[in-house]
C-alpha cells in the first residue's frame, strides 16, 4: 500500500465527515463551535508549516490573523468593496507584510526569533488599538457585512460551516502537496539541521521566508473568515495571548503533522467549553492540563498517543 | 527642562523594576538556557504575598520582605522539580509551552487566593517627595533604585566570590563538564530557579507601594522585563540592569515627547531594532547564533 | 516501519472522528426543558480584566433571581439563571450567546459587562430576535436604537455631561484629559472631546495610559505643562488610583475629576489619602443613605445594598446594580407574556418610571437606555467616604 493512497482516503473521509456533520448537526451552537474549530485549524495549520516542518518558532502569528480580519473589515465597510475581492487583498497584504518582516527576522534563530516575532505581534496589536480613525480603536470595528455568493447567503450557520471547512480541506491538501514536494523535503532538512541543509545545497533563508509568507496567508484567511462570521472585531482578539494559543494548538496537537493541527485546534477550542463547569478554577485546570500534556507527551498528542499504541502492540507481540 | 528631569525620574523608577525582572530572566537563561514565561507571575506572587504579610498579618516590612521572597523562591524551586526536571524532551518549544501553562496556572491560583480586585500598600517610608529643580523624586523611587543596586552587587559577589556561585557559572558554561568536575549540576539548576524566581519576587515587593497589584499584573511586566533582558544582552547581569533602566527612561521620554499611546510600542520597537542590528544586546560577550 | 505507521494514521483519524461524534452525541440527548421554568441567560466577564464588573453583576443577578423566586416567581413560573463567563473576550461571548440561545433555549439574555463584547453579539441577538439587556456603558450599544437591544448601565454621555456641568458651574475653563487605553477609555475620551465646546470648555491636552501601567507621572507632567484648570481621568480601577496617587506625589494643585468607572469603595481603598477631594459622577448607590426620603430610588437602593451586603459580605459597588435592574426590568416585562419573546420585547420598550438601582428607567421606542441625567449625582471624596454635592 503506498502513501498517497492512504492520504486520499483520509481526505475523502474528512470530506465525508464534514458533509455528514453539516447534515446531521442541526443545533446552531454546535455548528458555530465547529466553525470556530475550522478557523482555528487554519491558524494552526499555517503555523505548523512554519514550526513543525521548518522548525522556526513564531510568537506573533495573531498579527497576521488580525491583518486578515482588519483588511477585509476596512475594505468592505470604508470602501464598500465586495468581500470576495477583499479576500485576496487581505491575503496579499498579509503576505507582503510577512515578506518585509521576515527578511530581517528570520535571520534570527531560537529564542531570538521568538522574541522578534513577539515584538512584531505586539506592535501590530498596538497599531490596531491606536490607529482609531481607521480601525475603530479599542472599541472595535462594527458593521462588517455577511458573506454572500450570488443567491447563496452565508449568514446562516450551516452555510458558513461548509464554507470554512471547505477552505480547511483545501488548505490541508495544499499543505500535504507542499510537504511531499521538493520544497517540503528542503523544509524538513532545515528542521533537522540548518547548517547541514545549506551544505547540501538547500537555499535555507529563501525557503524559510517562503514558508513564513505561506503561513501568514493561512492566518489571514482565518482572520477573513472570523471577521465575516462575527461581524465585529476588536484588537483584544489579536493579542499576544492569541499568538500563544495558536502555538499551543500546534504543539499540543503534534508538530510536523497536518492532522495534529486539526486535533490541536479542536481540543483547544473545545477545552474551554468543557472547563466552563469549573468556573473559578478554570484557569488552574487549564494550566495544569497544558503542563501535563507537555511533560508526559512532549511530541504532542498525535505522536504521543501513537507511541503509546505502538508500545502496547510491541508488548503484546512479545 | 523641569519636564525632562521629571520624565527621567519616572523612567528610572519603572526602569529599575524592569531591570530587576530582567536580571531574573537573565540569570535563569544563563544557567539553564530557558526563558521562563511564568516569570511575571512570580513577580505577582511576590507583590501580593508581601502586601498580605505586611498588611493583614502586620509583620514588620523587613521580615515580610524576606518571608515573601523566600516563599516565592520555594514555589519556583518546586516548579522546577515538578514541571521542568520531569520533562522528557527538554527542547525550547516544549519548555515554552510548559512555562506558559505554569503562568496560566499561577494566575489562576493568584485569583483564587487574592480575589479579582487590586491591592496596594503604603510606601516603605513616609518621607515627602524630594524637589530637584522643580521635578519630584519619590522616596520610594530611591528605595527601588537602592535595592536594585544592592541586589546587583550581591549577585556579582555571589558569582565571583562564593564557591556555589562559581559552580553555578560552571554549569552555565557546560552542564556536563561541570558534572564531570563534581558539581551537582541538577542542584545548581534548582538553585538557579530559586534565585531567579526570588528575584522576581523582589521586583514584586518593591513595586507594590507605587502601583496597584492584582492577579493579572504579571504578563505585561514579564514581557517588558523580557525586552529589557534582550536589550542589555540575555545572560548578562549588568547588561540586564542597563537594558532595564534604558527601557524605562526611553518609555517615559517617549510618552513625554512623542505620544502616550505609543508607550508600549516603544519597548517592542526598541526590541526589534536591537535584534536586527545587534542581537547580542548592548553589553554582551556572548555571540548569538545568527545566520 | 513504513507500512506499519500508515494504517495507524488512518486508525488515528477514525478514533478522532469517533471521539468527536461521541462528544456531540452525548450532548444531543439533554433533558427537555421543564414547562414551568423561565430560563434567563446571563453572560458576564466574571474572570479576566473586567472581573470587577462581571463578578458583582453575576452575584446581583443570582440574588435578584432568588428574590423573585422566593416571592412566587412570575405568573407561577420559576426563573432559572444560566450564567456563563465571557472572560471579557469577544469570541467567547459570541459562543456563549449562541449556546444560551440554541442549547439552553433561554428566553432573554442579560449582559455582557463590556462594550466590545456587547457589540460583538448584537448582530447575533438581532438575528435570533431575543430580548437582550446589556450591562455595558458604551453609547454605541443603543445608538442607533436596535429593536432587541436594551441597556441598564448609564451611558458615558450622561456622565460627561454631569462632570462638565459641574466644571462650568465652578467657572473653570480649561481641562486636561487622561484616559485608559481600552474601549471604556476611548469611548469616554470621544465624549469628553465632543461635548467640551457645548459647555464652553477647552481641552488643552489629552493623554492615555495602559490599564496595567505602574506609573503615570510622565503623562501628568505633560498635562501640567499646559496648566489646565481641571483634569478629568477616564478609566476603571486600578489605573485611576495610580493617577490620583501620582497627582499628589507631583504636588500638582489641580482639581481631579474621575469617571463613574471608579465608583466603588475599592477606589478609596487603593488611592488612600490621594483620593481626598476627588470629584466624580456616580449612580445614587454610593450615597444611598444620604438621599432624601422623597427620592424615588431610596427604597430600592436601601433594599439592594442591605441584601447584597448581607448575602455576600462584601462592600457594594455600583456595577452589580446593572444586572439587578436588568433582571427586575425583565421580570416586569415577562409578566403575563407566557414567555413570548416578541411580547417581552414590546413590554420592555413600554416600561415607564421603573425605579432601579442605576436610575429611573423610562424606555421608549427611541430610547433603549431610558435614563436621564438625574441618574447621576456628583460626589466628593472626603475623609475616606463619599459626600453628596447638592
Amino acid at each position: 500500500m503506498n502513501k498517497p493512497y492512504w492520504y486520499r482516503i483520509a481526505y475523502v473521509a474528512v470530506a465525508a465527515i464534514v458533509i455528514l456533520t453539516g447534515i446531521l448537526v442541526s443545533n446552531a451552537y454546535y455548528l458555530q463551535l465547529l466553525t470556530f474549530i475550522g478557523i482555528n485549524t487554519l491558524l494552526a495549520l499555517g503555523l505548523n508549516m512554519l514550526m513543525g516542518y521548518a522548525g522556526q518558532i513564531s510568537l506573533g502569528h495573531a498579527a497576521f490573523y488580525g491583518i486578515g480580519a482588519y483588511t477585509t473589515a476596512i475594505l468592505t465597510v470604508h470602501y464598500a468593496i465586495s468581500p470576495w475581492l477583499a479576500l485576496p487583498a487581505a491575503i496579499l497584504i498579509a503576505m507582503a507584510i510577512a515578506y518585509i518582516v521576515g527578511v530581517p527576522t528570520l535571520k534570527l534563530s531560537g529564542y531570538y526569533l521568538g522574541m522578534g516575532t513577539l515584538g512584531f505581534g505586539m506592535i501590530i496589536h498596538i497599531l490596531f488599538r491606536e490607529w482609531s480613525s481607521i480601525t475603530g480603536g479599542a472599541s472595535g470595528f462594527i458593521g462588517i457585512p455577511p458573506l454572500e455568493f450570488g443567491p447563496v447567503s452565508f449568514a446562516s450557520g450551516r452555510n458558513y460551516f461548509y464554507l470554512v471547512w471547505g477552505f480547511v480541506l483545501l488548505s490541508l491538501i495544499i499543505c500535504r502537496r507542499i510537504i511531499d514536494s521538493r520544497v517540503g523535503r528542503g523544509l524538513r532538512s532545515i528542521h533537522d539541521g540548518e547548517k547541514t541543509a545549506r551544505a547540501v545545497g538547500v537555499d535555507t533563508s529563501q525557503l524559510k521566508l517562503q514558508v513564513f509568507v505561506l503561513s501568514a496567508a493561512f492566518s489571514a484567511l482565518a482572520g477573513f473568515l472570523y471577521a465575516h462570521l462575527v461581524y465585529f472585531i476588536s484588537p483584544g482578539t489579536f493579542d499576544f495571548i492569541t499568538s500563544i494559543r495558536i502555538v499551543t494548538m500546534v504543539v499540543i496537537g503534534g508538530m510536523a503533522s497536518i492532522w495534529g493541527a486539526l486535533l490541536g485546534a479542536s481540543l483547544l477550542t473545545l477545552l474551554p467549553e468543557w472547563l466552563h463547569s469549573f468556573s473559578e478554577f478554570e484557569m488552574v485546570v487549564y494550566g495544569l492540563i497544558l503542563m501535563s500534556v507537555m511533560i508526559f507527551l512532549p511530541q504532542g498528542l498525535t505522536r504521543g498517543l501513537m507511541d503509546i499504541y505502538e508500545r502496547s502492540k510491541k508488548s503484546q507481540n512479545r | 527642562m523641569q519636564e525632562i528631569l521629571q520624565y527621567i525620574f519616572s523612567g528610572i523608577t519603572s526602569g529599575a523594576i524592569y531591570a530587576v525582572i530582567a536580571v531574573g530572566f537573565s540569570m535563569l537563561y544563563n544557567s539553564t538556557e530557558l526563558i521562563n514565561f511564568a516569570h511575571g507571575e512570580f513577580v505577582m506572587l511576590g507583590a501580593l504575598s508581601f502586601i498580605t504579610l505586611s498588611g493583614p498579618f502586620q509583620l514588620p516590612l523587613l521580615s515580610a520582605f524576606f518571608l515573601s521572597v523566600a516563599g516565592v523562591a520555594c514555589i519556583g524551586m518546586l516548579f522546577e522539580r515538578l514541571a521542568i526536571r520531569t520533562v522528557r524532551e527538554p527542547n525550547p518549544i516544549v519548555l515554552i509551552i510548559i512555562t506558559v501553562g505554569a503562568s496560566i496556572f499561577l494566575r489562576g491560583v493568584g485569583m483564587l487566593v487574592w480575589g479579582k480586585d487590586a491591592h496596594t500598600m503604603p510606601p516603605f517610608s513616609k518621607h515627602p517627595p524630594l524637589d530637584i529643580e522643580g521635578a519630584k523624586l519619590l522616596a520610594q523611587s530611591i528605595w527601588i533604585v537602592a535595592i536594585m543596586f544592592l541586589m546587583a552587587a550581591g549577585l556579582h559577589l555571589f558569582y565571583k566570590k562564593t564557591l556555589t556561585g562559581k559552580a553555578m557559572q560552571a554549569c552555565a558554561i557546560s552542564q556536563k563538564a561541570a558534572w564531570l568536575a563534581g558539581i551537582p549540576s541538577k542542584f545548581m539548576i534548582l538553585l538557579a530557579f530559586g534565585l531567579s524566581t526570588g528575584m522576581g519576587a523582589v521586583a514584586g515587593v518593591i513595586i507594590s507601594p507605587i502601583t496597584m497589584c492584582g492577579y493579572d499584573m504579571g504578563t505585561m511586566l514579564g514581557l517588558k522585563g523580557f525586552c529589557a533582558a534582550m536589550l542589555g544582552g540575555l545572560g548578562s547581569l549588568w547588561g540586564s540592569l542597563i537594558g532595564g533602566l534604558l527601557l524605562g527612561i526611553l518609555e517615559a521620554l517617549g510618552v513625554g515627547l512623542i505620544s502616550s499611546g505609543l508607550k508600549d510600542a516603544t519597548a517592542f520597537l526598541l526590541l526589534l531594532f536591537i535584534l536586527y542590528v545587534r542581537p547580542s544586546g548592548i553589553i554582551s560577550s556572548v555571540n548569538v547564533e545568527r545566520f | 516501519m513504513r507500512s506499519n505507521t500508515q494504517p495507524l494514521q488512518l486508525k488515528w483519524i477514525l478514533a478522532f472522528i469517533a471521539a468527536v461524534c461521541l462528544v456531540f452525541a452525548s450532548s444531543a440527548f439533554s433533558a427537555p426543558p421543564a414547562e414551568k421554568i423561565y430560563k434567563i441567560g446571563g453572560i458576564f466577564s466574571v474572570t479576566g480584566p473586567a472581573s470587577f464588573l462581571g463578578d458583582p453583576e453575576k452575584k446581583s443577578m443570582e440574588m435578584a433571581v432568588e428574590q423573585i423566586n422566593k416571592n412566587g416567581g412570575i405568573d407561577g413560573h420559576m426563573i432559572e439563571a444560566v450564567i456563563y463567563d465571557t472572560e471579557g473576550d469577544p469570541s467567547k461571548t459570541v459562543m456563549s450567546v449562541s449556546k444560551l440561545i440554541n442549547k439552553d433555549k433561554v428566553i432573554a439574555i442579560i449582559g455582557p459587562s463590556r462594550t466590545p463584547t456587547t457589540l460583538a453579539v448584537i448582530p447575533k441577538v438581532q438575528q435570533s430576535q431575543i430580548p437582550f439587556i446589556s450591562c455595558a456603558a458604551g453609547n454605541k450599544i443603543v445608538e442607533p436604537v436596535k429593536p432587541w437591544v436594551f441597556k441598564t448601565a448609564q451611558s458615558d454621555i450622561l456622565a460627561v455631561a454631569s462632570i462638565y456641568q459641574h466644571i462650568k458651574n465652578r467657572g473653570l475653563k480649561t481641562i486636561g484629559i487622561i484616559s485608559v487605553e481600552n474601549a471604556y477609555g476611548q469611548s469616554g475620551k470621544e465624549q469628553l472631546l465632543a461635548q467640551a465646546p457645548k459647555f464652553g470648555l477647552q481641552v488643552v491636552r489629552s493623554e492615555t495610559f495602559g490599564g496595567k501601567d505602574s506609573d503615570m507621572t510622565a503623562q501628568l507632567t505633560k498635562i501640567r505643562k499646559e496648566n489646565p484648570d481641571a483634569i478629568v481621568c477616564w478609566g476603571t480601577n486600578p489605573g485611576p488610583a495610580v493617577v490620583a496617587k501620582n497627582l499628589k506625589q507631583l504636588e500638582m494643585d489641580i482639581q481631579l475629576y474621575q469617571s463613574h468607572g471608579v465608583a466603588s469603595p475599592k477606589f478609596i481603598e487603593l488611592a488612600g489619602n490621594a483620593a481626598e477631594d476627588t470629584l466624580l459622577p456616580t449612580g445614587k448607590i454610593l450615597v444611598a443613605d444620604l438621599l432624601a426620603e422623597s427620592d424615588p430610588q431610596k427604597q430600592v437602593l436601601t433594599e439592594y445594598v442591605t441584601a447584597y451586603e448581607n448575602k455576600y459580605d462584601t462592600a457594594v459597588s455600583g456595577f452589580g446594580g446593572y444586572a439587578y435592574d436588568a433582571m427586575y426590568l425583565l421580570a416586569k416585562a415577562l409578566d403575563g407574556t407566557g414567555g413570548d419573546r416578541a411580547q417581552i420585547r414590546k413590554n420592555l420598550e413600554n416600561i415607564k418610571g421603573h425605579a432601579g438601582v442605576s436610575g429611573v428607567f423610562n424606555f421608549s421606542p427611541s430610547d433603549h437606555n431610558g435614563l436621564d441625567p438625574d441618574a447621576f449625582v456628583m460626589v466628593r471624596i472626603k475623609n475616606g467616604t463619599w459626600e453628596l454635592i447638592k
